[in-house]
């Protein structure tokens, strides 16, 4: 149900930077650790975007594998399910420097020049 | 005429807007001293029961107050009146469809029914749901959770985000330990596997067990110093 509050943060965040331009595509990064279902997001992306300069835009969602840093000794390891465990000594102790993204990298929009 | 694609660079968090408001909510409680806990958990856990406890225990000890969040209806804040702590009850219905979760600015929105000046500690009585508040910052100093065993021994590595995010998890209606096929070891030990050795505290709104203690966490972190 959340996912409609993201997605129209996302419309809003397209279009004031396309700043009146129409979006082609709007590029989201998602860390593994959120719960965004990508379905649900690309149903209520389209949704809020109607009526805006983001409507008929493409959401082209990246997922970013969750990492951490052991505090015990030190090794970086990919965590793909809980327990979130360190690979080389098995620890818990866990700083999470990757996994928790949910941003807008990037997006595309029309320029309206003349091209020839 | 010829339209070109031309790429932008955005770099924008999608929950910074809510995070800047949350952070704004933060500085308004901090400013009266006010100790901020949002509570979260699934439909029907017993948040509301539990408050009820907490209010009655804590009368002239700890001045408390409460923002209550649901989709629709009173129902809560009519069963919280009887204990004339500073109320405020915040639909989230005429947002968008009916939010399943308070944001920074439904709270916000609150706040000005409160007297933040008349109030120790802050209970935010999130949207009953297990999935979308834990998303949303408010302004909080602490997350504590109502978990009910009746919910099941996985619900930690289902819904981890939420679970993950609390300060403090109260495991309740521990009355029931003796009725149900509920593996409480294996609970905790879900519970540890995606938040290790976060504060736990046995309750049970039916008779009281464990309010004393929660009681004491809440003296203990939110007593004016």
């Amino acid at each position: 149900m959340h996912d409609l509050a993201i997605a129209d943060s996302v419309v809003q965040i397209a279009s004031r930077h396309a700043n009146g331009h129409q979006v082609t595509k709007v590029y989201l990064k998602v860390g593994h650790l959120r719960q965004v279902v990508p379905s649900a997001l690309s149903f209520s992306f389209e949704l809020v975007a109607q009526g805006t300069t983001v409507e008929g835009a493409k959401l082209k969602m990246e997922e970013i594998p969750a990492t951490g840093k052991c505090r015990a000794c030190g090794a970086e390891s990919q965590l793909e399910c809980f327990p979130l465990q360190c690979a080389a000594c098995e620890g818990f102790d866990l700083e999470i420097v990757a996994g928790e993204e949910l941003y807008v990298e990037s997006l595309e929009m029309e320029d309206q020049e003349l091209t020839g | 005429m010829h339209r070109t694609a031309v790429k932008k660079v955005v770099f924008e968090g999608v929950l910074d807007a809510n995070d800047a408001l949350a952070q704004a909510n933060r500085e308004r409680f901090d400013q009266a001293g006010t100790y901020v806990i949002n509570m979260m958990s699934s439909p029907g856990a017993g948040k509301t029961a539990l408050l009820e406890h907490t209010l009655d225990r804590m009368r002239g000890k700890l001045r408390l107050g409460v923002l209550e969040g649901d989709v629709q209806t009173t129902l809560d804040t009519d069963r919280l009146a009887r204990y004339h702590v500073p109320l405020v009850q915040v639909n989230t219905d005429p947002g968008f469809g009916g939010e399943c979760h308070l944001d920074a600015n439904m709270v916000r929105s609150g706040l000005a029914e409160l007297p933040l000046g008349d109030v120790d500690v802050l209970i935010i009585e999130n949207v009953g749901n297990l999935v979308c508040p834990a998303e949303f910052k408010v302004g909080e100093d602490a997350r504590v959770m109502v978990y009910s065993i009746t919910e099941g021994e996985e619900k930690p590595l289902k819904y981890p985000l939420m679970f993950r995010s609390a300060d403090l998890v109260l495991v309740n209606k521990v009355d029931l330990l003796e009725h149900l096929d509920f593996d409480l070891e294996q609970f905790l030990s879900n519970l540890d596997a995606v938040n290790p050795g976060v504060e736990r505290i046995f309750t049970s709104a039916r008779t009281g067990q464990g309010v004393e203690e929660w009681c004491s966490w809440l003296k203990r972190h939110g007593a004016p110093s």
